[in-house]
Formats: C-alpha cells, structure tokens, sequence
C-alpha cells in the first residue's frame, strides 16, 4: 500500500461520501416520522396491503414485512436505503480506475516509482474507507433516529445490527462488480449511468424475483442476498445467499486486480 | 554505458501496429532524438519503456534492468513529460508538485521553487483554470523536480512560445552538462532535435530506419549544389554519378549531389561559373528524403 496515494484518493472522495450520507439521511427523515401512525393503524395497514396484488408488495419487499413493527417498518426504508448505497457504491467501483483513464491523468500515477499492484490496493482501500465511513454513518443515523421516531415501541437493537452488519457485504459487491467491469469495457466517459443501472438493474432483478417467488433469480442480486425484510423477519441470513455473495465479489476483485496489472494503458 | 537497451521490440494493439522489431540504445549522458511523423510509433516506444503498456514481443531495459519486471525501480530515476500534459484538475499548482515530489525519497522543495521560478510557474493557480502552455510548465517541473537520471520528453515544446522554448532547451542542456542527465527526446520538429541532440533515430511505420550521429547523418547524406552560370542547361551535370533532383531557377541550377566531390569538383571546374554553393542539407531536407 502506498499512503501517498491512499490519502490522496480518499481526499477526492471526502465531498461524495457526506453527500451520499446527507441523502440517506434525507431519506430516514423522510420516512421515518411516518411510523408512528402506521404503527397505532396497523389493522388500517393491513387492509390497505390486501388491497394490492402480491406481486406488487413483493416488489417492494413488503409482503413479509410488519409495518406496524419498528423493524418491519424500518426494513421497508432499508431497500431505499440500499439502493442508495448500491448507486453509491458501484460508482466507487466503475471509477476507481476508469476516471484516471477518462480524465487522462492515469499516466502520472503510473510513471511514478509504484508497481500497479500497489496502486490498487491504495486505491481500493481508500474507497473502502470511504464506504465504511458511508455504512457508519448509516449505522449511526438508524439507530438514532429509529430511537427518535419509535415513540413507545419497542424493538430489538440486535435484530437491527444484524440488518445493517450486512451493508459492508453488500456495498463490497457493487464497488467490485463495477470495478471488474470497467476493466472489461474499452472506456467509460460518464461514471453515474454505470452506477445507476448496476443498482437498479439489481433492485429491479430483486423486485422480480420477489414477484416470481423463490426462483433462481435471487442467487444474482445482493437486493437479495440482503432482503431486509427476509432477515427482520427470520432474524438470520440466509447463509448460501451469503457465501454467493462474498465469492462473487472475491472473484470480481481478484479478476480486477490480475487484468489491472497486465492492462496496457490507453494513451491520451 | 548504455542507459536504454531495447531489442527487436515489437507493439501491436490487437492487429494493429504499433511499434515492429525496434532495436536501439541511449548511451549515458546522451540527448537521444526520437524523430518520425505522427503515428509512426514515436509514443508507443516510450510507453514501452515507462511500463505504461506491455510488448508483444522484444524486450526493452533501463539502467540494466527490464522495463516489465523493474519498472517501479527504473521509474524512480526517470522523469516523463507526456505530449498532452493532463493533471488533477480541483488540485493547485503547488500541491500536484508536492504530490509528486511524495513518491521520490529526498526533499525537493527549493528544487521546486527554483524550476517554478526558471519557467514563470505561478504554483498558487487551480490546474484547471491553466491555459494549455501552463499546463505544460507543470509538466516541466514536475518531470524535473526529482533530479531524475532520464528524462523522457515526448513533444515537449507544444504549446510552449518561443521564449519559453529556448529557456525550456537551456534548462535541458543544463541539466545534461551538469547533471550528466540523459534524455530521450521525442518529437516531428526536426529543427529542435537538430539544435539540441547528439544523436538521432528516425522511425517509419513503427520500424527504426535509421540510427545515426547527428553529424554523420548530415555529412553522409546529400550535399545541397547550386550553381549560377549563363547558359547552362539541366543536362549539363546530368551524366555525374551521384547527381539527382536536377531543377533549374534563373540562370542556375540546383541538384542533390551523393558521391565523389572530387569528381563534382573537376566538373565545375571545367565550366565557367559565376557562384557555387555547396551545402549540407537540413535534418528536414534528409528526413523528406527517408519518407519519400
């Protein structure tokens, strides 16, 4: 690792993480102060939810969840939450290297005296850094703010570390896949649109494998690997999910790291 | 000693060519040209030899060791200035230096200072906000400001003025002369490789067709004759082994001439003339001659 540079790259990304940040907490506030009716009309809710086609509550990841409970309810939010991190994270992914390579500036790290191994592990750490402090920060606000807004409630902390202990899990898996990917395309100008369809594109993937039931679809997309409202609901991982998970993003960063040393560098 | 070997190195970028069976070397202390048109392979070489990309085949060492396998210890005696100059953009002057002073062991602060000084560097400007000969000043700093042992320039002066050109070549022959600073300077204008290297290598579609000494390979080539005379006609230095590229302008004639100057010579003498010159022909002049 070199720090010169680990410094460097989590300097650039110091403005995107509090950004990222201020939006999911946006999005706790948003939807948070709302629990307290949906708790007290909780008969009111279920009717409501009958009326919707299963499919749809599928979708959503609100068939299993219990609305009227803190963490049902709060699973709900958490797929937003995801999504967001999803965005959050493939963009570190897609761009870690890329953006050197579209702003042309990937020869003065690669001409100074630091063998490119070196060059991706600090890179990769700093963005990893920056992710922890975004999962942190997740952390922090859920617990804070559930506390805020759950009036007389009560609700399993543990149940709720257990949720958000699987954000570094989940982040990890965008941040690579995305990684291995722009390593796979020729150039990548514009990071965002790669970033928001890698996380749609699995929140989507997880909304249909949610309508079709348990079907094979579920072993592609962390969104399921993740559900929230699957784990609120048995409070456990399901553990296969998890190793398919963990293997793909091993394998999407050691197949990043092998191409990245043997890549020729496109000139500017 | 030699600082650059490279042997029979060969690019190809999937089917197209890059650089082919390319062989030189770059002797210790020595301003090595680098000449040839715009995609004749003049980048991809050097990028060979910075580890930027990797050879097909061939292989290519620095300072004894292998570009591939050693190119983070080679590269920390070496400073590059690429042809485009591209840097980080939200960062200041002072602190894309400072960054790259980070990666070299050593303090390299009044360096800094003096080169900035030397080019009229302003270090408290936003890279971003740089005009295009500004931008290259960074470069020249920044590929200085190590105290490298080689020096890579790859069409160094584009974007710089006139001025700046000839502080930027004294600042080079300096560092050579005093420093014993080897360079590898690449570029299509011959005139600057002309006032500044000792020895040239020229390169057509990714190939080597000539590695000379500046000096032999204005001597070996083509004098430059013209001659003033009344009546003379194109035919009349015709018949002379060595004579080519006959023109006529008013009342003379002129003709490259490649062979025995003393044969030339008797000719003229045979003749009466009113002016003669015989010239060596510019690096331009003997370029054109390896690309027609």
């Amino acid at each position: 690792m070199n720090p010169n540079i680990y410094r460097h790259e989590l300097r650039l990304r110091l403005r995107s993480v509090l950004i990222w940040s201020a939006g999911i907490l946006a999005l706790h506030l948003l939807y948070l102060p709302f629990y307290q009716s949906f708790a007290t009309q909780a008969a009111l809710i279920e009717q409501m939810k009958s009326s919707f086609p299963p499919e749809f509550l599928a979708a959503f990841g609100m068939d299993g969840a219990d609305l009227s409970q803190v963490l049902g309810f709060y699973s709900f939010i958490f797929l937003f939450v995801q999504i967001c991190l999803a965005i959050q994270a493939g963009n570190y992914g897609f761009g870690l290297l890329s953006v050197e390579e579209s702003q042309r500036t990937a020869d003065f790290l690669l001409t100074r005296p630091v063998p490119r191994g070196h060059i991706f592990v600090s890179k990769v750490l700093a963005a990893s850094t920056a992710l922890a402090v975004s999962a942190a920060l997740v952390w922090g606000e859920a617990f804070v703010l559930i506390d805020l807004f759950r009036g007389a409630h009560p609700y399993d902390p543990a149940l709720l570390a257990l949720l958000l202990a699987g954000i570094p899990l989940f982040q990890a898996f965008f941040f690579s896949v995305g990684l291995a990917v722009s390593l796979l395309v020729r150039r990548i100008r514009s990071v965002t649109p790669y970033g928001l369809g890698l996380g749609f594109g699995m929140y989507a993937l997880g909304a249909f494998s949610g309508m079709l039931g348990e079907t094979p679809l579920e072993w592609l997309t962390p969104f399921k690997h993740f559900d929230a409202a699957r784990i609120v609901q048995r409070r456990a991982y399901d553990v296969r999910l998890l190793w398919l998970n963990a293997a793909a993003t091993l394998l999407a960063l050691a197949f990043s790291y092998w191409r990245y040393l043997h890549r020729d560098i496109p000139a500017a | 000693m030699n600082v650059i070997e490279v042997s029979r190195l060969t690019k190809y970028y999937g089917t197209a060519r890059g650089i082919v069976d390319v062989s030189f070397q770059v002797e210790e202390g020595e301003i090595f040209g680098f000449i040839g048109p715009n995609g004749a392979g003049k980048s991809t070489t050097i990028r060979l030899l910075l580890g930027l990309i990797y050879p097909t085949s061939g292989r290519a060492s620095i300072f004894g060791r292998d570009c591939v396998r050693a190119g983070a210890e080679i590269r920390r005696h070496i400073g590059y200035l690429p042809s485009e100059v591209f840097y980080y953009e939200g960062m200041k002057v002072i602190d894309l230096l400072r960054y790259s002073a980070s990666f070299y062991a050593g303090d390299f602060t009044a360096r800094l200072h003096e080169l900035a000084e030397y080019m009229e560097l302003d270090l408290s400007r936003r890279i971003e906000n740089l005009s295009l000969g500004n931008k290259k000043k960074v470069g020249i700093v920044q590929g200085l400001l190590h105290a490298p042992k080689l020096l890579f320039l790859d069409e160094p002066t584009s974007g710089l003025d006139p001025l700046m050109q000839r502080r930027f070549f004294d600042l080079i022959r300096r560092e050579n002369r005093q420093r014993g600073v080897t360079v590898f300077f690449s570029s299509h204008i011959l005139g600057e490789v002309q006032r500044l290297c000792h020895r040239v290598g020229i390169i057509r579609e990714g190939r080597m067709i000539e590695l000379a000494d500046i000096r032999t390979l204005q001597q070996n080539t083509y004098k430059k004759v013209r001659i003033l005379a009344e009546g003379l006609s194109p035919e009349a230095f015709g018949g002379l082994p060595g004579v080519t590229n006959v023109q006529t302008d008013n009342n003379g004639l002129r003709f490259f001439f490649r062979g025995d100057i003393n044969a030339l010579l008797a000719a003229l003498a045979a003749r009466r003339v009113s002016d003669v010159s015989i010239e060596e022909p510019t690096l331009e002049e003997i370029f054109m001659h390896y690309y027609e």
